[in-house]
Parts: C-alpha cells; structure tokens; sequence
C-alpha cells in the first residue's frame, strides 16, 4: 500500500460517479430563471470516480499518515494524549448532529444544556466565573482573550492601555494575536530558565500596559515560581493578565489559573481535554474569564433561567460576535465525554501523571542530551540538542531518525533560546512501557551519531517519502493539480 | 490509581518516581508557591462508565428536537454520502496533528493539496489554502489581507447584502485591529452599486467584500463592479457559497481578486453550528499576503512527488507580530470531509445537488405566491434561498410547524420570512407545509 | 567568513549601500544571506514607494525565516531589481552584485550615520 501514489483527480474518468441523487419531480427549472449571465461559464474540473474509487484512495492516503493511534507522539507543547473513541460516538449522535443553530431553542435544550455545563466545569477546573465555548482554536482563544482585555479598558474610558507585555520566549502566536488585537507588544525578559524576568519586568509597567500574556508552567517546562509577585505588580498597574492554556495540562489536578490571578485565559480543549487534533483542526478554544469580565464576553453567551430552561442572549457589552453561530460544537461534545469519563476522582490524576512522565524522560536521557536546565520540570522539557557537539548530528537529523523508528518527532527548533531546541511532551495516557521504547531508542540515535553518524545524517531511510525539497516547493509554489500537471509535462 | 485513559500502576509510578530522584508526586510540585496549590474538589460529577456516559447523552438528546428544515441563514441542510463520514473516522486521520513531519504526513498533506485544487476549480483561482475556522471569520481574515495588499489604505467596504452575521465578526475584527469598515447599503435586495461607486471616490478603499448568493438568497450581477473597483486601486473580494460555485458565476470569472466563503455547504452536518469549515482562494499577486497553511507540491531526495507545507516564512510562528494573522490551525479535518463530499459527487453530481434545491426552492416559491398569502419581496433571481412577504403572523406559523417537527422559514421582521430548500427535502414536504401554514 | 566590501557603506540590519550622486543602491550582505539560507522570495517596494531611513521596505524570506528590509536611506524608490521576482536566489549567489532597489536620496548626508566597513566587519564578529 506504501507504493499508492496516485492523486483523486488521477482516477478521474468522463461519466464516472460516486453518488445518486433522488428523481426531480418538480416539474420546476429553478436554474432557467437566473440569467445565463449569472451562471457559471465552464465547468469546476471536480473528480468523476465511483465510490469505491473515493473509499480505496482515501483509506490508502491514511496508511500514510502517523497518528496518536499509530504510535507515540511526544511533540512538545502540543499534547498529543489519547483520543477516547467513545467521545467519538457520542459527538456523532444524530440527536446533535442535525441541529440547525438557529432552530428554536425550545427544541435545542440539551445542547444549550450540554453548553452550558462545559463552560461550567471549565470554570471551575480553571478558578475563573465563566467561558465562552465560542472560539474555535487556541489561537482564536488568544486573540478573543486579548479583545476582551482591551474591551474592559475601553468600557472604562481607558483609551491609552495599548500595549501588552509577551515574553520573549512565547509562543509565535502570543505576539501574532497581540497584533491583530490591535495590541503593541512589549517583550520582557526570560532569565535563562524561560522565567520571566521580573527586574526586567517592573520599569515596563506603566499606564499605557492593557495587561501581560503568559504560560505557566513556560515555553521550557518550568513553573513561574514568581506568578504572584508578577500578578501583584500587573494588576497594581492597572493591566490584567492572560493565561495561555496551551500548557494547562500539568496543572490538572494541582493549581488552577484564577488562583494564580489570571483575569482571562484560554484552554485548548484539543490539547488538555483530549479531542482530536484532526490533522490541524478542528480545535476549540474557550476563553474564560474572573467575575468583572463576564459580560464583554464574545456573543453569543448562553444562559440558563430561573426555570431550568436554557436561552441564547446576546449582551450589550460584549465583545461583539468572534463566530458565525456557537463555535465549533462538535468538539465541545467530545471534551464533555471526556470530562465525565474521567470524573472529579481521575482528573486530579491528569497533572501529575504528565508531568512524572515527562521528568521520567528527562532524567533517563540527560547522559545524552544537552539538558540545559536542570530541576523538576513539568508536563514537559527542552534538550539542547546532543550533549556530544562533536558528530555533527543535529536535532533535525535525531527527528528525522526517530520516524525510521516508528516514532514521532519532538517539536524542533523552539522554543528559539536555544539553537538546536528538541522539545518533550508525553501526556500522561503513555504508558511506562511506551517511555521505555522512547528512552531505548533516543540512547539509540545518540549511539548511531558517535558511531554511524551517515544513518542519522542521511534519515530517515525507510519513510515512504524521503527529505522533501521544501526550496524549490516555497520558489515556485505548485498548489493545486492543474498546476502540478503542468509542471509534469 | 490506573484508569482507562491513565495506565500507570502504584508500581510504575515507584519505579518512575525512583529513576527521578523524589519520594512522591507531590514532591513534583515543589516549586509551586504553596498558596496557589490546589486542596479542593473539582465539583465535576464522578467518572462515568461508558454504559452511564451513553445515557446521559441519550438523555441529553431527548431534549433536543431533530427538525425538517425550510431554513437556511448561513447553515443549509444538504446531504452527505455515508462514505464521507466512514472515511473520516479512520484514526490515521483525525488523531494526527498538523504535518510537521512530511514524511510521516503525506497523507494529510495529499489530501490538504486535493483540497486546495477543488476549491480552486470552484472559485476559479489559482492559490486556496488549507482551510480558515468558518466563513465569517474567513472573510475577517479577507478584510486583512486586502488592507496588508494595499499597502497605506485602511477602508474597507462591506453589502450589506451579506449575511449579518458575516458582518458582525467583520466588524469585531475591524473593531480592535483599527480597520475602518463601511457598509455599502442595499436597494431592491442587491447592493447599490452606485454608492460603492460613490465610496471608492474618495481613494482609501483598500477593499470590497460582496456576497453570492447574498444574504436574501438573490444572485446579485456583479457586471462591471470588478473595473469600478480596480479602477480605484481597491481589491474585490466574494462572499461565496461554494456548492453554488458548481453553477454560478465564479469569483474568478466577475474579475475578483479574492474569494472566501463557509464550506459548510459541502455537505457537512448542521450540528448546531460547527464545525464546518472557513475558504479564502486568490489570485497569484495576493499570495503571500494569504493567512493559514498552504500545502505544495514537490520532489522527494529521490525524485518521486512529495507534499509539503510551502510558504511558511508568512505564518505567525516565524513572524510573530508581524505576521498577517495568528491562524495555526486551519479545520483540516473539515476541509477532508468537503475533499471526499467533492469526490464523490463530482463535476456533474454537484451540479445537480444545485438543481434539486433550486427546483425545490421554487416550487415552494411558486406554491406560496399562488396561495394569495405571501408575495415576493424581490423581483430579483434566487438559487436555493428566498425571501417572501406576508401579512400572517410567521411567529405563530412557526411555533405551530415547531410542534410538527418542521422548522419554517427565518423571519426577518416587518414580514419577512426566508425558507431555503436542499436536495434533501422531497415535493411531499413541502406540500405539507405549505398547507400546516395556512391552518388556521 | 562573510564578504563585505570596503566601499560601501552598512546598516545594522545588514544592507548594504552605495551612493552614487543621489542615487543609493540598496542591498542586502553577504553575511545576511548566509544566516537567512536558501532565500525562496524577496518581497520589494513599488518603484515611487516612499522609503525613510530606519523603517521596513520589504522583506526577504527563505523556507523558514524571514526578515524585514529595512532602508538605509530616506527617499523615491526609482528602481526594482525585477530579476529577483523569478530568482531570488541570485541573492544567495552574490549578495553585492545584486541590488535589491535604487533610491534616490532626499537627504545625501543620512549616510554618513551608517557603518564602514571595518564597523560593520565587527558587528558581524559578535
């Protein structure tokens, strides 16, 4: 099956069809009564296959995918746990399904009522008074977070807070959604264990700071021991402080944002709360917020009345509307399945789990990799590359090899503090067992640098493709078929 | 300790804790200040088995109502072929992440690449990427991009022919990035092209957003408005539906520059509002400024085609504040269901998807105006969607249709009242509703 | 090592100028295109753009870096280098041959705020 390289449109015969479409007994032309000019003048060149054609193309384009349920997927800071295949069945229920967004909501109680109690038990896992389920990603948690930030200077007539604090070792996205926010960033330090530097930070609080964006614990795996200092000094100089859930995981169980002095975050239900990461999406990212917030919340917000009964309102001082309807639904199901399956007894569990999985890798392979922070991190770390600089081998090379050997890569070349950057993330479904094979083959690789080095430069051998020529595809983009046909001519 | 999701026995995690150098789980946390530790219970409900789970989403769903629906506002109730949704639960799939790693990835690559070529032929543009969160915000991110293309202008003009809702995320956006949005009023259902034209005389018009089909389900004539507006030095986008591309007047051939649009057209479940899927397609001159992943063709180390994520040096990963948008993830998954809905029905099935619910849509029409009760509110062409005017009272029709498990048309206000039909609904349907309305 | 040439003149951004009349050609180093790698694209002003010194006038970006331009000098964009629309990497192949664009000059002594080359030599040093 590995050989299958054919494209859909390459199956394509004239006549050909993969459907069948009820009779028309209309007796109606609908189309005849819109002018030619207004119709299509040549026809979208669309595959014409039969439907087994389409079944066995796209079951052969799986076989050549890698997946949580392919293999283990340590990509750090993206939480690749396992996806339970119960949230699956659930989510797909018909009762769901083919609810119409604007139907009646009288006829839609149980999904305002399955709304209603996520954005409840995300508030109080998080230590926050209320979410929107609203957004669709994390990063349009982020930027809805930084709008509701600068809605509740704005409602306050205070026009100057412009700016936000982001540290240097955020994730790109932090400064990226702090720009089309309409926010200027202001970068504030890390001391060298990503921590922020709060001598650094102090001068930049001043009245023209809407607030700081962070993760806790950090880019590297570490906690920000001084959160509460940092909470003080933010909120005495009048800005908020965001928290980006993109790292919520280890603190399951253990510490929640609102205790910390968060005013608003955002969770990436895809990551901490186990729906699938579906190749890029479909994510969701609820953005939650403390009691003053509430209502410049994005709108929709759902509500339940004194009778039990759940309505839709939008609120004047909101935000203004992030989503055409209630964002993406489906996935809230599935984070909702999740939630209950494991219950108030096993969630605890979540955070320590992850995290005495990701220092169990750390400390079975610091012989061999640059560790350049030592200390109990949490759910996950950054190597530096291998500790012997002498073969040549770099972290691209250890990732390429590691898919010869059936595994994922980690995440390369972030966080940017250091050069040859290899970031760890278990997630706690990863048995002890599944470390252990991680563990002997990472020693592996780093045997195979030192002795072989040609194998480890040269990976990976056996994936079904080689290196790609990603020069020549960003040069002269092909992207789309009628492009690569010519090109192939 | 152990459960289903957790497998970590007492003896696992001694093991483990022993290879670190602690005592205790807790001891894992050490560096957390002890007043942020959390000594409560969450007040979640206990675990469920999976036999408790499926009852209470049972439960859950008998408080839901599953409608025959005449309503479409920006969600439409087409069909899809059982296939899509076998082949989308295929693990390999949907439990991947972004395709980092091409080598390991090629199928989600391939399919992202056919994706892009689809949408492509629908729009008639050249450059489709990977797929945005929904339409609205799609067209968010069109606004952007023009404004980016233009260089110095910061105007951008919306119809508002487009749905309301497409212009509430618009603004939003508009809103906190500093973008002025204008609003281009509507005459007989259409946009008033005079005043667009008007508009683009002052010169700081970096863009137009237009609607097709628009708000009202009308095909509004696009006819010269491409010159008028390149004639200013704006960009033109199109609001499309892009089932509809099948047999409309394409972005491409009005002279767009840009087209966006709600892939949830293409099949997708209702499932009270997502997840669909969000297009933006342009033309070569606009590709760099295009946010969201964008998958190319290549050659492998040893020659045979390969995918790849291209044009990344424009993603908010590597240009941070610099970048256009801070989109990471696009709906790929999505954009795989509109890939194997696109495949199976083909060049000759999606037309005649458009066909059954333009036929059916007017019939129904047809039916209403000859009861004597509704007349149309335009005297302009329809596809699948239409407004009619009426002196009944809709909210009382509708309540009545609610309890026959039949969702009527949106009402509009000051009479009026929008039904859309798909393939899905049968002549049967409609001759029963057309009668339950008129009860009385 | 990194070329650079003696009579030019350098910003800390890495371009390069050269000033003829009023007219300054613009570039960027030999040291910038090493760092950057394989450059895939180079996104140019539109000639009569308007160009300060110190601030973005394009930018030019390999498979996964990318980095603004910024102007050396204050002034009318007069020329594009339209060769690097389909080659790029001609850049990668000699940065000092091949400008990026011409502009010419509202204020000529705006230059001698810029670096020598023995300055810039240092900087590509630390």
């Amino acid at each position: 099956m590995k050989t299958y390289d054919k494209l859909i449109f390459e199956l394509s015969r004239p006549g050909r069809k993969g459907y069948e479409l009820p009779a028309d007994n209309y007796m109606t032309d609908g189309l005849s009564a819109i002018p030619s000019g207004l119709l299509r003048e040549t026809p979208a060149e669309l595959p014409e296959v039969s439907e087994l054609d389409v079944v066995r193309h796209y079951t052969n384009l799986s076989n050549k995918n890698f997946g949580v349920d392919t293999g283990f997927y340590p990509l750090g800071s993206c939480t690749m746990k396992y996806n339970p295949k119960i949230n699956e069945e659930v989510a797909a229920m018909s009762e769901f399904s083919s609810l119409h967004p604007l139907q009646d909501v009288k006829s839609a109680q149980g999904a305002l009522e399955l709304y209603w109690n996520l954005q409840n038990m995300l508030a109080n896992i998080s230590g926050l008074a209320e979410f929107t389920l609203n957004p669709y990603a994390g990063a349009h948690g982020e930027l809805t977070g930084l709008m509701v930030m600068r809605q509740y200077h704005l409602s306050r007539g205070d026009e100057k807070r412009t700016k936000v604090i982001v540290p240097n070792s955020a994730h790109g996205t932090n400064p990226a959604s702090a720009m089309v926010a309409g926010l200027e960033v202001v970068e504030v330090k890390s001391k060298p264990n990503g921590s922020i530097d709060v001598e650094d930070l102090r001068p930049l609080l001043d009245d023209s700071i809407a607030g700081i964006m962070m993760t806790n614990p950090n880019t590297l795996g570490m906690f920000e021991t001084e959160i509460l200092e940092i909470a003080k000094l933010v909120h005495e100089a009048g800005g908020l402080l965001y928290y980006d859930g993109a790292n919520l995981n280890p603190l399951l169980g253990m510490v929640r944002p609102g205790d910390m002095g968060f005013d608003i975050m955002h969770i990436n239900l895809h990551k901490t709360f186990s729906t699938p990461h579906g190749g890029g999406g479909p994510g969701s990212g609820p953005v939650g917020v403390a009691p003053h917030l509430v209502d410049f919340l994005p709108n929709p917000h759902v509500k339940k009345a004194a009778d039990g009964t759940f309505y839709v309102e939008n609120v004047d001082d909101s935000l203004g509307s992030v989503s055409t309807f209630f964002g993406n639904f489906g996935v809230m199901m599935k984070a909702y399945a999740y939630i209950l399956s494991l219950g108030k007894e096993n969630i605890k569990n979540v955070g320590p789990i992850a995290t005495l999985n990701a220092n169990y890798i750390k400390e079975s392979l610091k012989d061999d990799y640059l560790l350049p922070i030592s200390g109990v991190c949490k759910h996950e770390f950054v190597f530096d590359g291998l500790k012997d600089k002498s073969t040549g081998v770099t972290t691209l090379n250890v990732a390429k090899r590691l898919l010869d050997y059936g595994f994922h890569a980690p995440t390369i070349y972030f966080p940017l503090l250091f050069h040859e950057s290899m970031m760890i993330e278990p997630t706690e479904t990863e048995s002890k067992e599944t470390l252990d094979d991680f563990i002997a083959v990472m020693h592996k690789v780093a045997q195979e640098a030192r002795e072989t080095p040609e194998e480890v430069l040269n990976a990976p051998l056996t994936t079904i493709v080689r290196k790609l020529d990603e020069t020549t595809a960003a040069k002269n983009p092909i992207l789309n078929y009628k492009a690569l046909k010519d090109s192939e001519k | 300790m152990p459960n289903k999701y957790i497998p970590h026995t007492e003896e696992d995690i001694r093991e483990m804790l022993d290879r670190i150098g602690v005592q205790s789980l807790r001891d894992l946390y050490s560096d957390v200040p002890q007043e942020v530790v959390f000594e409560g219970e969450y007040s979640i409900p206990s675990a469920m088995s999976e036999i408790e789970l499926r009852r209470h989403f049972k439960e859950l769903g008998e408080k839901n109502k599953a409608l025959t629906v005449f309503a479409g506002g920006g969600a439409y109730d087409h069909y899809s072929p059982s296939t899509v949704a076998h082949l989308l639960a295929r693990s390999e799939f949907y439990t991947a992440y972004t395709p980092y790693q091409p080598e390991i990835s090629q199928g989600t690559l391939q399919y992202i690449f056919e994706y892009q070529s689809m949408i492509s032929e629908l729009t008639g543009m050249e450059a489709t990427n990977a797929s945005m969160y929904d339409g609205a915000t799609a067209a968010a991110e069109v606004m952007f991009m023009m404004v980016a293309s233009s260089k110095k202008k910061n105007r951008v003009l919306l119809s508002s022919t487009l749905s309301e809702r497409v212009i509430n995320v618009v603004r939003t956006y508009a809103k906190f990035h500093g973008v002025k949005v204008s609003l281009i009023v509507e005459k007989d259902g259409v946009t008033d092209l005079d005043m667009l034209a008007k508009e683009l005389e002052d010169d700081d018009v970096a863009g137009v957003i237009l609607p097709t089909p628009n708000k009202y389900g009308i095909v509004e004539d696009f006819t010269g408005v491409a010159d008028t507006i390149h004639s200013a030095k704006g960009y033109f986008a199109v609001f499309a539906d892009p089932s509809a591309l099948a047999v409309l007047r394409t972005p491409s051939e009005w002279g767009a520059d840009v087209a966006c649009g709600d892939g949830q057209t293409l099949g997708m479940p209702l499932a009270f509002g997502g997840p669909y899927l969000g297009f933006i397609s342009c033309n070569k001159g606009m590709l760099r400024k295009m946010p969201g992943r964008v998958v190319g063709a290549t050659k492998d180390a040893d020659g045979k085609r390969g995918f790849v994520l291209t044009l990344q040096a424009r993603e908010q990963h590597i240009r941070r504040e610099k970048a256009t948008s801070n989109i990471c993830s696009n709906q790929s998954l999505m954009a795989l269901y509109a890939t194997i809905y696109l495949s199976l029905l083909g060049k000759e099935g999606l037309k005649e998807v458009n066909v059954l619910s333009a036929d059916g849509a007017h019939y129904l029409f047809n039916r209403l105006i000859s009861t004597g009760k509704f007349q149309p509110a335009f005297e302009k062409p329809f596809l699948k969607e239409f407004v009619v005017k009426t002196d009944l009272d809709i909210d009382k029709i509708n309540a009545r249709l609610l309890e026959k498990g039949i969702m009527g048309g949106l009402s509009l206000g000051n009479g009026l009242v929008e039904f859309a039909v798909t393939e899905k609904r049968t002549k049967e349907e409609i001759d029963n509703l057309v009668e339950l309305m008129l009860e009385d | 090592m990194s070329k650079i040439l003696d009579d030019l003149r350098y910003a800390e951004s890495h371009e390069w100028v050269k000033l003829e009349g009023d007219i300054a050609t613009v570039g960027i180093t030999d040291y910038a295109q090493h760092a950057l790698g394989n450059i895939v694209y180079v996104d140019m002003p539109e000639v009569g753009d308007e160009v300060e010194q110190g601030e973005d006038f394009g930018a030019v970006e390999s498979v996964k870096a990318a980095s603004d331009l910024i102007s050396p000098v204050s002034g009318e964009v007069v020329e594009i280098n339209e060769a690097l629309e389909d080659e790029p990497e001609l850049v990668n192949q000699d940065a000092f041959g091949n400008w990026i664009m011409k502009v010419r000059v509202s204020d000529p002594s705006e230059i001698e705020k810029l670096l020598d080359a023995a300055a810039y030599a240092k900087i590509c040093e630390e």
